[in-house]
């Protein structure tokens, strides 16, 4: 895994990655738009922050209460220690109804699971019902955004896409028309799946209920046509009570795309008459999340994708090149917690501009996690042996003043006629695309120092 | 040691510092005229709302509705409004309302803020009428609006076994290129009634 390779991958694109930057953008300032039209925006994400944070800290507790109350809805709980164990309480589940066909919505957690390819291998049929996760999952890829799958496609390659998978027009790409094929095809899914499988974007401990929020209703025709209902959730998407959804709500769809609310906000207390549901309650390293005070904040996140959105080097980058289930800052966080060594580009893949920190709904400090992760890669030694002489030599540099205004002044004066290989290579990353500045001929402190004195005259 | 043993002993092993959970107390935005930022909300998320008398007018607005006129297979759970020809008490199974064209159903309250309804179906079988049908129709009493989300959840209870859920527009998506597109696999248009007098 490496990310300034993946990203030089999507780079070398450069109309494309400029087409994927602004779309980005474009979604960032839809969300100040809607932030702007609530006065009391900044108190919603100090109240979401303290929810959450409290939740945390009672987790075990919130848990208890929770699953308890969904038992006496009718529902079955399951716990789940790490992905292995959720697939196969999922299969367990569908293969004592003889299921082989499911229509799913949105849910990042089975993305974490590898639930997809784990159905798809006992021959059940998956189909992800999302229009964005349809359009990856005949990619055969994963998404690159967490709320918005598709966002690196083009419309016409969805059109190619849909001509070969769906019949449709050769080199038609109008969204709408494109839209009302992925509709007729999917329809035809969701009539004649067995199950249906969501994620959950909230539970709620005092009641036992789950509630799922959708733009397109996949998750409403998905659990209201088959008679198995399984939602699938990390356990860290609890709120002690119903009317801290209150606050939740307010944020969420803002943060996300600038809707005011998403268009269906599903609560789902226990099965409909004649269905029977499932609540499976992962943890997979997220109990260990927890114990670690510097990232504990990171279990706050409610998924809005905010922070990808505004993230300067997602949106120059695109989603695969963390090559995550989750991408961007948070993701960032998330996947070293996972597997350190495997992952430790990812908290380097960040300038520290804090604007994932400003946008955050519930104010998770992402870019001081992410500073946090670079200190703790670099004691584990994870660093290549560039980035950590070149550190190393700086740091000498800097501790002995006397010796870097020597080296400064005789930079300034010979830079200028170096031959480029000097100063143009791998220990030079910054100059790739970029040239060098002209190098005054006086140090900052010199010109600094004569400043003052023509200013004191 | 069960799952649910494992996981719960490794939360309480972690000391995370305990917090308080916050008051909800606002304030909150509240509009000067309820009402027409119902209808301007419920417009602003692709849906259209109309402010009308009675059932009677209801119907004579549903009757203008070319999706309505043109709808052969209708289902109604507000019998003063019309009758309809889909008797959902008669559906055994929800897949048989997969020809449904046009739907008309009452919500609880509707929400200024962002436009949404509440509509509670409790443990029916067939709610997936709400999401099926072609277009949508939902009725809720005037006087039921409130400002915003947390107004809403004073409201709301969960006592027993249910579904509910809050509906804002049509269903939609921008998952191709960000073009907004309504009609994604729910209701292609929602027209929402405020009706002034219920019996």
């Amino acid at each position: 895994m490496n990310h300034p390779a993946q990203a030089a991958k999507f780079i070398e694109d450069e109309a494309r990655a400029h087409w994927h930057d602004e779309s980005l953008w474009f979604v960032r300032a839809k969300r100040d738009k809607a932030a702007q039209t609530l006065p009391e925006w900044e108190q919603l994400r100090e109240k979401a922050s303290q929810i959450k944070e409290h939740t945390v800290s009672h987790l075990a507790d919130y848990l208890e209460e929770f699953s308890e109350n969904a038992a006496k809805l009718g529902v079955h709980v399951h716990w789940a220690k790490d992905g292995d164990e959720h697939n196969e309480i999922v299969l367990s589940i569908l293969e004592k109804h003889s299921v082989k066909r499911i229509v799913k919505s949105k849910s990042m957690l089975t993305e974490e699971c590898h639930l997809n390819p784990y159905l798809e291998k006992q021959g059940i049929e998956v189909v992800d019902t999302d229009l964005g996760e349809r359009i990856v999952q005949l990619r055969n890829e994963p998404p690159s955004h967490i709320v918005l799958p598709a966002i690196h496609i083009k419309k016409e390659e969805v059109g190619e896409l849909f001509h070969e998978h769906l019949q449709t027009e050769a080199g038609a790409c109008d969204p709408e028309y494109l839209t009302e094929a992925a509709r007729n095809h999917l329809r035809e899914k969701f009539l004649q799946a067995d199950a249906g499988i969501t994620g959950v974007n909230f539970a709620i401990a005092e009641t036992g209920g789950v509630v799922v929020c959708t733009n397109e209703g996949n998750a409403d025709l998905g659990t209201a046509l088959p008679n198995l209902h399984i939602a699938c959730m990390g356990i860290e998407k609890l709120v002690p009570r119903a009317r801290d959804l209150g606050v939740f709500l307010r944020l969420l769809a803002r943060s996300a795309t600038g809707q005011p609310i998403t268009t269906y906000t599903s609560h789902f207390h226990g099965p409909r008459s004649g269905a029977e549901m499932h609540i499976v309650l992962v943890d997979n390293g997220r109990s260990n999340l927890l114990g670690q005070a510097a990232f504990r904040r990171s279990l706050s996140c409610i998924r809005c994708g905010a922070c990808m959105n505004t993230c300067p080097v997602y949106r120059r980058s695109g989603g695969h090149s963390y090559e995550a289930t989750v991408p961007g800052p948070i993701g960032s966080i998330l996947a070293p917690a996972r597997d350190t060594e495997k992952f430790y580009t990812l908290p380097h893949a960040c300038s520290l501009c804090g604007s994932c920190t400003d946008v955050c709904p519930v104010k998770i400090d992402l870019h001081h996690q992410l500073f946090a992760w670079r200190q703790k890669i670099a004691e584990q030694g994870l660093l290549p042996f560039v980035k950590t002489s070149s550190m190393q030599a700086t740091s000498f540099l800097f501790r002995h003043p006397k010796l870097y205004r020597f080296l400064g002044s005789v930079g300034r004066r010979i830079a200028a006629c170096l031959p480029r290989f000097l100063l143009y290579n791998k220990l030079n990353p910054w100059g790739k695309q970029r040239e060098l500045p002209i190098i005054p001929l006086e140090s900052f402190s010199k010109q600094y120092k004569k400043h003052r004195k023509d200013h004191d005259q | 040691m069960t799952s649910k043993d494992h996981i719960l002993n490794a939360i309480r092993k972690q000391s995370a510092p305990k917090t308080d959970l916050p008051n909800l107390e606002g304030p909150w935005i509240e509009y000067a005229n309820l009402k027409s930022q119902f209808v301007d909300s419920v417009a602003a998320v692709g849906g259209e709302c109309r402010s009308v008398k009675n059932f009677q007018a209801v119907k004579s607005e549903l009757d203008q509705l070319p999706v309505f006129q043109s709808a052969k297979k209708i289902c109604s759970l507000v019998s003063e409004v019309v009758s309809g020809n889909v008797e959902l008490n008669e559906i055994a199974d929800p897949h048989d309302l997969e020809d449904v064209d046009f739907a008309i159903a009452a919500g609880e309250f509707g929400v200024a803020e962002n436009g949404a309804v509440w509509v509670n179906s409790g443990t029916m079988q067939n709610r997936a009428v709400y999401f099926i049908s072609q277009h949508l129709a939902l009725v809720i009493p005037g006087n039921q609006l409130v400002h915003n989300m947390h107004q809403a959840y004073e409201r709301l209870v969960f006592p027993e076994p249910g579904f509910g859920v809050f509906i804002s527009g049509p269903s939609k998506t921008a998952d191709i290129e960000q073009s907004l597109v309504i009609g994604a696999h729910g209701a292609r248009s929602l027209v929402v009634f405020l009706v002034d007098e219920i019996d």
